[in-house]
C-alpha cells in the first residue's frame, strides 16, 4: 500500500510536529510513506473566502502531487473534506476523481481503511476532544449531536483505547470553536467568542489537554488560551495516537 | 397580464424537472399501551387527564375542578351542570365571559396529546379558544399512535374548521419561561370515558 | 451595517451575550430531548425533504389546484408579485369591509412585506397578537427571531415596557404577571376587532385549506370572532396532501421549540357562514429563488427557526445582527437572493459548522449554500479590495511551491525575531485577543529534508 502524507500548509509551516506525528504513526502501523514534497496547500481558505475558482490552480496543484498513490492521507479533517467536496469544481478527470476518493483523515484512515482498533499509545493525562466540525459533519467521523442515528465517533474510539487517558464530558460536545478560516478575522469578536466559550467548558470537565483533529482550530482554541493565561496543552491528535513512553 | 399569470410563468420557467412524491410509510409503533402512551403525553403538555364512567362522575370532576364556574357551555344530554342556553347566542362575542367549556374530541393522538376537533361537534369555532377552561371528553378508545394515523383516520373528508388541540394555552416569549393560559383556555382538561357511555 | 460590525456590538456586552447563547442553546437542547422521542425522526427529515423538493418541481400545478380547491370552499384567492401588491390587496379588503381594526397572528410574511406600517399610515389600527410580537411591536422593533421574536429581551426590560404601555406595576417582571397582563389587554383587542390576519404554515394543494400553528391560541382567537379572516402566505407554503401534514406536524414543532405539537395546530378551509376568507399568495422573489438551482432547495424551509437556535454565530450575535426579516443561516441564505449587495456580509456570518445543515427539519444544504452565495459575492465584486487581493495573492503563491517555501520561511522568521509589539500592532485582527502560534525554525518539509 502506497500512501501519500498530505501536510497541510499551516501544519507544514507552524505545526512540523503534527506532520512528524502523522508520519511516524503510519510507519509504526506498517504502512509505506511517501511525502510529495512540492505539496502546499488544498485551496479552501481562498475557497471559503469566495475565491474558488481563483484557487483553481492551487487545487490542480494538489492533485498533481498526489496523483498515483493508494492513499492520500492527512492529519486535517477540514482540508480533506474540502479535497472531497469542493474539488468538484475541477474537471472531473481520472486523477482527479481518484485523489479525491482516495483522500483520508488521518484517524478515518486508521479505522475505516487499517481498520485499527488501538495503535498502543500510551497518554495518561485528562483530555478533552474538540470534535471539529468539518471532520464530524462533513467527513462524518462521527455523530453530530443534531442527527438522531446510534452514537459514534471513530476519534473517541481510537483515544478510550490510549493507556491511562481519560476522556472528559463537556456539555456541549461538538459545537464549534469559532475558528472558521478568515471567519476568524473578519468576525472577530464572535470568533473569540465561541473559542472563549469552549475553553470555559473543557475547563469545567477538567480537562488538561486538548486534542482534536485539526491543527487549525486547535490554533484558534490555543492563541485565546495563551492569552488569557489558561493553563492548557495543545496536541493533535496524531500525537497522542503516537505517544509510546 | 395579471399578478396571477405572471407568477405562474415564472415558476413553470424556473421549476427543476419533476421529482417523485414519496409514499408515505407506516412506522412502528414503540409503546405498547397508546392510552398511558398519550396520558404522559398529555400531563406533559400541561393538561390533565381524569377517568370517569358516566356523565355524572365528569359532573362531578368539573365542580371539583372549577368550583367558581358560572356559565358553563356544553350541548351533552345527562351531563347535570346547568349549560348555556345556546338559543340565546346569537353572535361569538357573548361568549367572552364563559368560565368552562365542555366538548366532544372525536380522537387524541398518543405521540403528542393533540385531539382531534373538527367544527361539526362544535357550537361555535370560538368556544375552544374564548373559554376561560377548556374540558374534552374522549372516549378511551378512540385512539391513534401518531400523526399519519390521524390523517389517515381524518381522510379527505376536511370540516371548513378542524383543530388539534394539544394542552392548555400557552407562552413561552417572555425569557423562555413556560406560562399557561396566553390567550385560549388558561386549563385543559381531558375527561377519558368507555366509549359506550360517551354518546 | 455588516453583521460583523453588529456582532462586535452585540458581543460588547459580554454577560449578555452569554445569557442570549444560554437561552438559544436551552431550546435547542429541548429540540434534541424531543426528535430522540421518535424513533423515524432522520426519515421523516428525509420525507419532509422529498415531499418539499416535490412540490418546488410541480409549483405552479400545485397553486393552480389549490387555488381551485379554496375557491370551491368559499374562499377568495389572491395573488401578489411583490410585497407593495401584497399590501395593497390587503388594505383594498379592510377597505372595502370598513374595517378599523385589525388583529394579526404570527406572520413573518407581513414582516417581510412591511404591512403593518402600511396599514397603519392607512389608519388602520393593528395589533400583533403573539405575546412575542406584541412586546417588539410595543417597543418599535423588529422580531429578533422567526418563533421566539422578543428573545433578545430580559424579562425585566418587558416589565418596563408593559409598564409604560400596558400600566402593570413598576419593576413587576414576573413572566407569569406580565403574561397575564398581555392575555387581559389583547383579549380586549380580540373582542374589538373587525378582521383578522394570520400567516401561513402549511398550504394543502389537495384541499385548498391552511394550517397555522400556535401556542398561544392567538390565531384562532383572532379569526373566529370577526366576519373577515386574511391568510397571507409565501408560496413555498404549499404541501401537496392532507396526509402529508403527517410529517410536517410530528417535525415542526419538535425542530422549532422542542414540542411534541404546538397547542394549537388550525386547519381552516372554510368561512364561517356569513363570513368571509381570502388567503393572499406572495411571490417575492420566491420565484426568482426557485430559479437557482444551488439555492432553490432553501425554498423547502417551514421555519421552525432550528437553524438558529443551533447557531453558534446567530447565538453570540442576536437576529438583529443580521438586518432581516429571517435572520441566522436561514435568512442567510434566502435574503442574498433579493438583494446580494446589500445582504453580502450575511454569508460570511458563518463558520460553515454545519450544525444547521444537520438540525434542518427538511434537510435544506444550509452551509453548502452560505459556501455557494460566497462564491457569487466574490465573483460579482462585492468584497472588500483588500481581501479579494490577498486571496488572488495566496492563490497565486500556493500554485508555486518554491515561492511558498520561501515565504514560509520568511514569516516564521519574522515571527520568531520581531519583537511582539510590531506583531500585534492594530492590523492584527487575529492578536488582538489571540496569541499567535510559536514559529518554529523548520518546516515539516525542512524536517524530512534531514530525517525523511
Amino acid at each position: 500500500m502506497k500512501v501519500a502524507l498530505f501536510v497541510p500548509c499551516y501544519i507544514d509551516q507552524f505545526y512540523p510536529q503534527v506532520a512528524i506525528a502523522s508520519l511516524e504513526l503510519l510507519q509504526y502501523l506498517g504502512v509505506e510513506v511517501h511525502y510529495p514534497k512540492d505539496q502546499t496547500c488544498c485551496g479552501q481558505p481562498m475557497a471559503n473566502s469566495g475565491f474558488e475558482k481563483e484557487a483553481i490552480a492551487t487545487a490542480e496543484h494538489m492533485v498533481s502531487q498526489f496523483t498515483g498513490f493508494d492513499y492520500v492521507v492527512g492529519p486535517s479533517g477540514s482540508c480533506i473534506y474540502h479535497m472531497r467536496k469542493h474539488y468538484n469544481i475541477l474537471e472531473q478527470r481520472q486523477e482527479v476523481v481518484e485523489v479525491r476518493e482516495r483522500s483520508y483523515e488521518l484517524c478515518q484512515f486508521l479505522t475505516d481503511i487499517l481498520q485499527v482498533e488501538e495503535v498502543g499509545a500510551r497518554f495518561a493525562e485528562r483530555v478533552g476532544l474538540h470534535q471539529s466540525c468539518h471532520g464530524l459533519r462533513g467527513l462524518r467521523q462521527g455523530r453530530s449531536s443534531e442527527r438522531m442515528i446510534a452514537d459514534y465517533s471513530l476519534q473517541r474510539r481510537l483515544l478510550n483505547k490510549v493507556s491511562g487517558l481519560e476522556l472528559v464530558n463537556l456539555d456541549r460536545q461538538d459545537e464549534c470553536c469559532g475558528f472558521g478560516g478568515t471567519f476568524a478575522v473578519s468576525e472577530a469578536a464572535v470568533s473569540v467568542r465561541m473559542g472563549q466559550d469552549r475553553l470555559a467548558d473543557h475547563s469545567q470537565g477538567n480537562a488538561a489537554v486538548i486534542t482534536g483533529g485539526d491543527m487549525s482550530c486547535l490554533m484558534h482554541l490555543q492563541g485565546i488560551a495563551k492569552r488569557e493565561k489558561r493553563p492548557f496543552r495543545f496536541l493533535h491528535i496524531a500525537e497522542i495516537l503516537n505517544s509510546r513512553n | 397580464m395579471s399578478s396571477r399569470e405572471d407568477i405562474l410563468k415564472a415558476i413553470k420557467a424556473n421549476k427543476p424537472d419533476l421529482k417523485p412524491l414519496p409514499e408515505l410509510p407506516q412506522f412502528p409503533q414503540p409503546v405498547e399501551d397508546v392510552g398511558e402512551a398519550f396520558r404522559a403525553a398529555a400531563e406533559g403538555v400541561g393538561a390533565q387527564v381524569i377517568s370517569v364512567n358516566n356523565w355524572d362522575e365528569l359532573a362531578l370532576a368539573v365542580n371539583e375542578r372549577y368550583p367558581e364556574a358560572k356559565k358553563i357551555a356544553h350541548q351533552i344530554e345527562g351531563l347535570a351542570l346547568s349549560p348555556l342556553d345556546w338559543q340565546q347566542i346569537n353572535d361569538a362575542h357573548q361568549l367572552a365571559d364563559l368560565d368552562v367549556a365542555i366538548i366532544h374530541g372525536e380522537f387524541g393522538v398518543g405521540e403528542n396529546a393533540a385531539i382531534w376537533i373538527p367544527e361539526t361537534i362544535l357550537p361555535e369555532r370560538v368556544l375552544p379558544f374564548i373559554t376561560q377552561h377548556l374540558v374534552i371528553v374522549l372516549s378511551k378508545e378512540d385512539l391513534v399512535w401518531n400523526m399519519h394515523q390521524a390523517y389517515e383516520r381524518i381522510g379527505t373528508e376536511i370540516p371548513g374548521f378542524g383543530i388539534f388541540i394539544s394542552g392548555p394555552s400557552k407562552t413561552a416569549d417572555i425569557e423562555q419561561s413556560l406560562v399557561l393560559g396566553a390567550h385560549g383556555a388558561r386549563t385543559l382538561m381531558i375527561a377519558l370515558m368507555p366509549s359506550s357511555q360517551n354518546v | 451595517m455588516s453583521h460583523a460590525k453588529a456582532a462586535t456590538q452585540f458581543n460588547q456586552n459580554q454577560a449578555r451575550t452569554g445569557w442570549h447563547d444560554q437561552a438559544l442553546w436551552f431550546v435547542r437542547q429541548k429540540r434534541d430531548r424531543q426528535a430522540v422521542t421518535v424513533p423515524e425522526w432522520e426519515d421523516l427529515r428525509e420525507l419532509g425533504s422529498q415531499i418539499k423538493g416535490h412540490m418546488l418541481s410541480n409549483m405552479d400545478e400545485y397553486l393552480i389546484q389549490f387555488e381551485a380547491n379554496a375557491q370551491a370552499n368559499g374562499v377568495t384567492v389572491h395573488w401578489a408579485k411583490d410585497a407593495t401588491e401584497h399590501n395593497k390587496i390587503v388594505y383594498d379588503i379592510l377597505q372595502k369591509h370598513k374595517v378599523q381594526r385589525l388583529v394579526k397572528s404570527k406572520s413573518m410574511l407581513t414582516e417581510e412585506c412591511h404591512l403593518n406600517p402600511f396599514l397603519e399610515r392607512m389608519g388602520i389600527e393593528v395589533v400583533d397578537t403573539d405575546l412575542g410580537e406584541r412586546i417588539v411591536q410595543l417597543k418599535d422593533e423588529p422580531p429578533s427571531h422567526i418563533v421566539m421574536p422578543a428573545i433578545h429581551l430580559k424579562k425585566e426590560e418587558i416589565g418596563d415596557l408593559f409598564h409604560e404601555k400596558l400600566g402593570t406595576e413598576a419593576g413587576a417582571s414576573d413572566p407569569q404577571y406580565l403574561t397575564e397582563a398581555a392575555r387581559q389587554h389583547l383579549r380586549e383587542r380580540f373582542l374589538q376587532a373587525d378582521a383578522a390576519l394570520t400567516g401561513v404554515n402549511f398550504a394543502i394543494a389537495e384541499t385548498g385549506g391552511v394550517v397555522v400553528c400556535t401556542n398561544e391560541g392567538n390565531a384562532d382567537m383572532g379569526v373566529h370572532l370577526p366576519k373577515l379572516q386574511i391568510h397571507c402566505m409565501g408560496m413555498e407554503k404549499l404541501i401537496p396532501r392532507l396526509a402529508d401534514l403527517g410529517v410536517f406536524l410530528r417535525l415542526l414543532a419538535r425542530s422549532a421549540t422542542g414540542q411534541p405539537i404546538t397547542t394549537y395546530s388550525s386547519h381552516f378551509h372554510k368561512p364561517r357562514s356569513g363570513s368571509e376568507m381570502h388567503i393572499v399568495i406572495l411571490d417575492n422573489g420566491r420565484s426568482n429563488q426557485l430559479g437557482r438551482p444551488d439555492f432553490r432547495k432553501s425554498l423547502q424551509c417551514i421555519r421552525c427557526g432550528a437553524c438558529m437556535n443551533t447557531c453558534p454565530v446567530y447565538r453570540r450575535s442576536g437576529g438583529h445582527s443580521y438586518g432581516t426579516t429571517v435572520p441566522g443561516p436561514i435568512g442567510s441564505i434566502l435574503t442574498p437572493g433579493i438583494d446580494l449587495k446589500k445582504h453580502a456580509s450575511l454569508p460570511f456570518a458563518s463558520t460553515l459548522c454545519g450544525s444547521c445543515s444537520d438540525v434542518c427539519p427538511v434537510k435544506i444544504d444550509i452551509h453548502t449554500q452560505l459556501y455557494k452565495w460566497r462564491q457569487i459575492i466574490a465573483e460579482e465584486g462585492h468584497l472588500p479590495r483588500s481581501k479579494r487581493w490577498s486571496m488572488q495573492m495566496a492563490a497565486w503563491v500556493f500554485a508555486r511551491p518554491k515561492l511558498y517555501r520561501w515565504l514560509g520561511k520568511r514569516a516564521r522568521w519574522s515571527l520568531r525575531l520581531f519583537p511582539s509589539s510590531l506583531v500585534y500592532g492594530p492590523w492584527n485582527t487575529w492578536g488582538k485577543s489571540r496569541d499567535l502560534p510559536d514559529a518554529p525554525k523548520q518546516s515539516f518539509r525542512d524536517w524530512m529534508k534531514k530525517n525523511g
